[in-house]
């Protein structure tokens, strides 16, 4: 498959790289190309192909569908005569009349062919059922318009696009709407009833207004906009001023407040209409009546631009706006059997007179007629190329290309007409003529030779800016290669603009031109990410839907020509190759994915659970992980969960904090598994704090200190084995003398006790709990001094010599505002802390004495920094002059 | 507003623009009126994004918190939830769609996850039944909040790392830091050069250069802004956040605590600032508010200054501006006087702004006078110092036996073992035993999490490297100049923070002079290179300083900031630092993360 692409690729590489800047190509197609005026525009048609189609009766009896942007053309040949037997054939072709599909059509009869913004075809079938067919006629899917429809039939139905997409409206045998805006984001919307309508309207368009998809229909005379909620008539009220008759709206409905003019200005003879179309923008309306007259107006209906009077009765086959962005003036292309009619603003026409059977269809700035052997584009002639064109044009750009003329001959008139130019000073204006124009032509040697002439103008400036002459070229490049014959894409320049390259890459990858698309990517320069990757990854899809090549060899073929291709999406190949029955194919395909991530989901669809494990504890995304442990719990038997869990660390240790807020049990038996008593000894003593009755509390923390024995922690297993001794110690005492001790630390009990003058239990616990005498002291000297006990301290300070010494006492006397107490103990104070403790009790004098005794520098500064200079003069002296005596030293 | 931000080397209002273009995308895609329903945890970080003003210009008209039961009645078409993925919130949430559908009210639900969207969570939900109630679930990628112009922080949104992360082996806010490092190299271009000490680190850098390789070709073409990465795992440096910081800044963290760049002050001291018509009526009972960012020009200067040194700035800043307002005398002309009354307003905001930080460095100097400040700080310098780390403590004793706040006890119980690198088994039971008794039992299972992380640890070899360090990497200076400093160690008042150390050594003369004590501290120490994309190497001019993201796992302190900036003003430095973290911590917040139960102890 790649050799044949590879061969096609050389063929379009000579194509897209042999010249600097403007592609020779050999256009098969001969242009013809004949400019008639209507008013003040002009018009041309330009043959774009001939059509490589042999179709043996043209497109008569034939159901058409042709894609804008010169997208594919869908044919349903209606068998001659209708027999039971015969079935339709349904033949695509691309623009060119390449064949690109044909089968026979085996499902319900059809009503409308119509083509989606993806290239997609849809067939709706008479009774509702929408089928869609890619460009090579594979089925992809199918939808319905509704229950409704399969017993009223669909009457007509038309296929529209919008900013969201591709839509469908039918209108049914029981003469009702139904609107789908994006098929696909199928939400179905029946429109309201229209009064009085029987069967199909005369004619009705699908508007797009302000977010809005509407539809505005004619019965007989009547006119009518459909929209959600409500049908609004279009009353006209024949009451005549001056020449016009004025038509005036009312709003019927209650429910919609805007009011819709009537088409204003539309003749009184105008009785009914039986022709409408809107503008490719939606913007403009045309009305055709059966007076023969012709309106055109805004889609809201609220200004008239002109009505023409075509002197043709007949209902037209089809009419189509014809009007190109900043065009001069709009127009409508209206088709009969033999005749075609371009109709503007003034009551001039411009009729061509049809050969053959034709079909038209609208374009952003044209309109292309596609009939049994041509296909050509009718278009208002740009202004750029009228100027440089137009027969004794004395514009810039028509000047530049003369003088280019006359330099290729070696004519020194070049000279003159560029000194004509520069005197003017237009010589910038001239080259911008000239490039613009190149866009608007389809011929290359035309593009060349202007293009030519810019760059020959380009040399006499100095600072023209060279992006617009190079993007030019560039586009052209681009454009000349997809409407080449074989390829088949006849985009203008201002199409081309309006749907961008990506657009354009998409479209050729549906055609599967993936050299032709990789090619243009890599001379645009576009990022590789949106460019050629993106190709690749179309390439690879489709490859892997190849059913007669073996895994191994797709897999080879894929990874060698995707290799280090950025932003390759491997997962997204590896679907396509899933949703095709392919899972080994995927596996092999998932392997090349550098983002494990993407490899998740897909590998849980497939049921390789353990491998999507791994591959998310590789991308380090918790969440992924946490996906998968889910997905495996529910899958697997408990054992087998917990044994994947175990070879996984990653994966372990997020389930367990999974656990620890959801599934508590889980968490305990996960421990078990490991035999992690530590933690199953944490468990427990977690447990316990949840527990209120003390029993269940004192047979949780066994088990702990059970755990934490097996653990060989064994400073943990005699904590708890302390705890449960003092819940139990508290409890006793609770039941004995109505304390309310249990829950309170060590410590907190022990303060309770003492200060509750039980002396006795609280030496008890002191004992049992070898609790550090200095701990003890400071314990029992804060009780007895909150208890105001001094004569007791007294008698403790005595007991024997106190572990924390004694200026504690002092401190904790001062903290009880109890100075002549704290006094007692500043004589047993070690010599180190004398100053302090005479600063506790506020004796300066005493501070002072124990500092300059102690000839402390840093102890004197102390005492210096509390003495007031006013009161204790005296004293700032003495300590300043021991000061300086201590630092001497 | 944010203008601060884009004052420093990276103008990290970039970041903070993209975040709020995001949050503005999001909701104009729910049309109509709205109403946030707020978990509450995130309405600090979001106000550093965007103020309330932001929202109801896009049709925001309540707001509530998170809570379960019915939501409050608000007359608006759509509610949209902000939360944090995780699985408790869900049930909240189903239970407030679950009531509100039965109140038949017509109304859009909304989901914005925040900083990541889970299918976990979304799992929750679909089983709660309530998945399809709703119209959009997004997410809100939020990984660095921009905090000033050289600070961001993750503010462990999405997990506790110091909990989850070095507790439970749960890497998920590694893949967090990871992804928020990703993001800011898609708006600051790729950093060509990734140091890192540490596990955690070790891991980040992968995932970092996996995620690169996954994104490979979609890489934006920015020229780089950053020269190069420093990924620090806090476990290298596990001593730092323990000590009590000694600047400014990190002085009001450890008295009062900074969250999400304001503070909550007594209100006593700020009384009297009031205009004098409502001076008498009543005190305020509210605690002060106040926003804390280089904004504030007087913050901007004080902010790192050691506490010492900010009494001397205050006075100097008093004299400018009083003389400032002695102009209006000497102003003589209409042109001089417009031009005085033009800067009033300036010169008012900066008079207030002075009498704020007055009245809160008076509120700090009550506590650093206080002797139990002082005793705390010689106990935390001798250990520093090396001085009898392997003995009973005797100030730590008598805390134990004072009741002291457990926070205190362990932050230096934890301090003395990593100065001594572990401690004698029978030396840490008797600490263990003394705070079990003291402060309950249930400290147990704290005390086992402190080991885990390894600030508390029983000493294995006989040898205790951190004199070694200390020295090698100069850690305790003697003569910290705290006026006028010259070397980082004046953030501590003596000791230079290790985790700048490291940073400053990187910088200058480079790790591989220090190879033995990277050695001795846990976790690897590696180099990664990224590959630049042709034509972005960045030509440096004569003089122009490199710029260097310090990336803290596992929390900074405001101390180890300021040490940060104090070297990038260094004038032969060479190197500015933009700071990120995981989290802004302090010592107390920081063993308060560790605790079991840190809401039992009050």
């Amino acid at each position: 498959m790649w050799a044949s692409l590879a061969s096609h690729l050389a063929y379009h590489v000579t194509t897209v790289i042999n010249s600097v800047c403007v592609c020779v190509c050999v256009c098969v197609c001969v242009c013809v190309c004949v400019c008639v005026c209507v008013c003040v525009c002009v018009y041309r048609k330009i043959e774009l192909y001939e059509m490589g189609w042999s179709l043996r009766d043209g497109l008569k009896e034939c159901l058409v569908a042709a894609a804008p942007y010169g997208g594919p053309i869908a044919l349903l040949r209606q068998p001659q005569r209708p027999s039971s037997s015969a079935r339709p054939q349904l033949e695509i072709y691309s623009s060119s009349g390449a064949n690109m599909a044909s089968f026979p059509w085996k499902s319900g009869p059809v009503r409308q062919l119509g083509w989606t913004v993806c290239d997609d075809l849809l067939c709706i079938q008479e009774d509702g059922t929408v089928l869609i067919y890619d460009l090579f006629g594979a089925f992809k899917r199918h939808f319905s318009m509704g229950n409704e429809v399969v017993q009223n039939q669909v009457l007509e139905a038309k296929v529209f696009h919008s900013p969201y997409g591709t839509g469908v409206a039918i209108v049914t045998g029981a003469s009702r709407f139904t609107l789908a805006t994006n098929i696909d984001d199928l939400k179905l919307r029946r429109l309201p009833e229209v009064p009085g309508l029987q069967g199909a309207p005369s004619c009705w368009v699908v508007l797009t207004q302000d977010r809005q998809t509407k539809v505005l229909l004619a019965n007989g005379v009547d006119l009518y906009i459909l929209d959600n909620t409500s049908c609004t008539p279009v009353v006209r009220q024949t009451q005549t001023t001056y020449s016009l008759l004025c038509l005036i709206i009312l709003a019927l409905s209650p429910l919609t407040v805007c009011v819709f003019q009537t088409p204003p200005g539309l003749s009184p003879q105008a009785c009914s209409i039986v022709n409408m179309a809107v503008s490719f923008s939606y913007k403009y309306l045309a009305l055709f009546t059966d007076s023969g007259h012709l309106w055109m107006g805004s889609a809201n209906l609220k200004d008239k631009l002109s009505e023409v009077d075509t002197k043709v009765r007949t209902p037209p086959k089809q009419m189509v706006w014809c009007r190109r962005p900043k065009s001069q003036q709009p127009s409508v292309v209206i088709m009969w059997d033999r005749l075609l009619l371009v109709a503007g603003e003034c009551t001039d026409t411009i009729q061509y007179t049809l050969d053959e059977e034709s079909v038209c269809v609208a374009e952003l700035d044209g309109v292309r007629i596609i009939g049994g052997s041509r296909h050509e584009l009718l278009q208002e002639v740009p202004s750029a190329c009228q100027d440089i064109f137009k027969i004794a044009s004395m514009a810039p750009g028509a000047l530049l290309l003369e003088a280019h003329k006359e330099y290729e001959k070696s004519s020194q008139k070049a000279d003159e007409y560029l000194r004509e130019i520069k005197e003017q000073s237009v010589l910038g204006e001239a080259v911008r003529q000239c490039v613009e124009a190149a866009g608007y032509e389809h011929e290359p040697e035309t593009q060349k030779t202007l293009l030519r002439a810019a760059s020959f103008g380009k040399c006499f400036l100095s600072n023209y800016p060279p992006e617009p002459f190079v993007s030019m070229c560039r586009d052209l490049k681009v454009l000349n290669s997809v409407r080449e014959y074989t390829v088949g894409i006849p985009l203008t320049h201002t199409q081309y603009k309006q749907m961008t390259v990506q657009v354009l890459i998409d479209r050729l990858v549906y055609r599967k031109l993936y050299p032709l698309a990789i090619e243009i990517c890599r001379y645009l320069k576009t990022p590789e990410y949106q460019g050629v990757s993106r190709v690749l990854k179309h390439w690879a899809c489709c490859k892997v839907q190849q059913k007669e090549e073996p895994d191994e060899s797709i897999a080879h073929a894929v990874s060698v020509k995707l290799g280090e291709a950025a932003g390759i999406s491997y997962s997204e190949i590896a679907a396509r190759a899933y949703e095709c029955g392919r899972t080994e194919l995927a596996i092999k395909l998932l392997e090349f994915e550098p983002r494990s991530g993407e490899q998740v989901p897909l590998l849980l669809k497939m049921k390789r659970s353990q491998l999507a494990l791994s591959k998310a504890i590789e991308s380090g995304d918790t969440d992924l992980v946490y996906t998968v442990v889910t997905y495996l719990k529910n899958e697997m038997n408990r054992g087998d969960f917990f044994m994947t869990l175990r070879n996984q660390p990653v994966a372990l240790s997020l389930y367990r904090q999974f656990c620890k807020h959801q599934e508590q049990d889980t968490l305990k038996d996960l421990f078990n598994q490991d035999d992690d008593h530590q933690e199953l000894g944490n468990f427990y003593v977690k447990a316990s704090y949840k527990e209120k009755k003390l029993e269940a509390r004192l047979s949780l923390l066994q088990s702990a200190v059970d755990e934490y024995n097996k653990a060989k922690n064994e400073f943990a297993a005699k904590a708890t084995e302390e705890e449960m001794k003092l819940l139990r110690f508290q409890r006793r005492l609770d039941e004995e003398k109505g304390e309310a001790l249990l829950g309170l630390s060590l410590q907190e009990t022990l303060h309770a006790l003492l200060t509750s003058n039980f002396h006795k239990q609280a030496e008890q616990l002191y004992r049992d709990f070898r609790v550090p005498d200095k701990r003890y002291w400071w314990l029992k000297l804060t009780a007895l001094a909150e208890k105001d006990d001094w004569e007791e301290m007294e008698k403790f300070a005595k007991s024997k010599k106190s572990p924390i010494g004694y200026l504690p006492f002092v401190e904790v006397c001062v903290k009880q505002h109890n100075k002549y107490e704290a006094k007692k103990y500043v004589s047993k104070v070690t010599p180190e802390q004398k100053v302090k403790a005479h600063l506790a009790i506020g004796d300066l004098e005493g501070a002072a004495e124990a500092a300059i005794e102690r000839r402390s520098e840093g102890e004197i500064s102390t005492v210096l920094s509390r003495c007031s200079p006013t009161t204790d003069r005296a004293l700032l002296e003495r300590l300043n002059r021991a000061r300086s005596t201590a630092a001497k030293k | 507003m944010s203008a601060h931000l884009s004052y420093g080397r990276v103008n990290l209002n970039i970041l903070r623009e993209a975040a709020r273009k995001e949050l503005r995308e999001f909701l104009d895609k729910c049309g109509g009126s709205k109403a946030i329903v707020w978990d509450e945890y995130l309405t600090g970080p979001f106000g550093l994004i965007a103020q309330y003003s932001l929202l109801k210009e896009h049709e925001v008209e309540k707001m509530f918190t998170l809570k379960g039961g019915r939501l409050p009645a608000a007359d608006v078409k759509n509610i949209i939830f902000f939360v944090r993925p995780r699985l408790e919130l869900m049930d909240i949430i189903a239970e407030n769609v679950i009531s509100e559908d039965k109140m038949h009210s017509p109304r859009d639900f909304h989901m914005l996850f925040v900083p990541r969207r889970s299918m976990l969570c979304e799992q929750r939900l679909k089983e709660q039944g309530v998945l399809g109630s709703f119209i959009n679930i997004d997410e809100y990628i939020l990984d660095l909040i921009p905090y000033d112009g050289d600070l961001l922080s993750m503010e462990d949104m999405h997990i506790d790392t110091t909990h989850e992360c070095y507790l439970e082996s749960d890497q998920t806010s590694l893949y967090h830091t990871a992804k928020g490092l990703m993001t800011l190299q898609a708006l600051y271009g790729t950093i060509p050069q990734i140091f890192g000490k540490g596990e955690c680190a070790r891991h980040v850098a992968n995932m970092m250069l996996r995620m690169k390789r996954e994104f490979a070709g979609s890489q934006t073409q920015i020229l780089p802004v950053f020269d190069s990465l420093l990924l620090l795992d806090r476990n290298v440096d596990l001593l730092t956040p323990l000590a009590t910081q000694l600047t400014y800044e990190g002085l009001i963290d450890e008295v009062y605590g900074i969250t999400n760049g304001y503070v909550k002050l007594p209100p006593e001291k700020f009384s009297a600032q009031k205009k004098q018509g409502e001076a008498g009526k009543d005190l305020p009972t509210e605690p002060k508010k106040m926003q804390l960012n280089s904004a504030e020009e007087l913050y901007a200067e004080i902010r790192d200054k050691n506490f010492n040194g900010v009494g001397a700035a205050l006075s100097k800043k008093a004299k400018i501006i009083s003389a400032a307002f002695e102009e209006r005398h000497s102003a003589k002309t209409v042109g001089e006087i417009k031009q005085f009354v033009s800067q009033l307003p300036h010169m008012q905001a900066a008079r207030s702004s002075l009498a704020n930080h007055t009245s809160i460095a008076e509120l700090i100097k009550d506590i650093t006078t206080s002797e139990a400040f002082f005793d705390n700080l010689t106990v935390e310098q001798e250990f520093m110092t090396g001085v009898d780390t392997d003995k009973v403590n005797t100030y730590i004793e008598d805390c134990i036996a004072q009741k002291d706040p457990l926070i205190k006890i362990l932050r230096l119980v934890c301090m003395q073992s990593v100065c001594n690198n572990g401690l004698k088994q029978k030396l840490l039971d008797y600490y263990k035993r003394e705070i079990l008794q003291t402060y309950g039992y249930e400290h147990m299972l704290t005390l086992n999490n402190l080991e885990k992380t390894g600030l508390l640890k029983p000493q294995t070899s006989t040898r205790n490297n951190y004199p070694t360090i200390r020295k090698t990497l100069k850690l305790w200076m003697e003569d910290a100049n705290e006026q006028n400093p010259n070397d980082i160690s004046y953030v501590y008042s003596g000791y230079a923070p290790l985790s700048i150390r490291l940073t400053q050594v990187l910088a200058r003369p480079g790790w591989r002079s220090i190879e033995e004590v990277l050695k001795m501290l846990p976790g690897p120490h590696f180099e990664e290179r990224q590959q630049l994309p042709a034509g972005l190497h960045k030509k440096r001019q004569q003089g122009e300083n490199r710029t260097t993201l310090v990336f803290f796992l596992g929390g900074v302190t405001y101390a180890e900031i300021a040490a940060l900036r104090f070297l990038s003003q260094m004038e032969d430095g060479g190197t500015e630092y933009i700071i990120a973290t995981t989290k802004l911590i302090n010592g107390t917040s920081w063993i308060k993360s560790l605790m079991d139960r840190p809401e039992a102890q009050s």
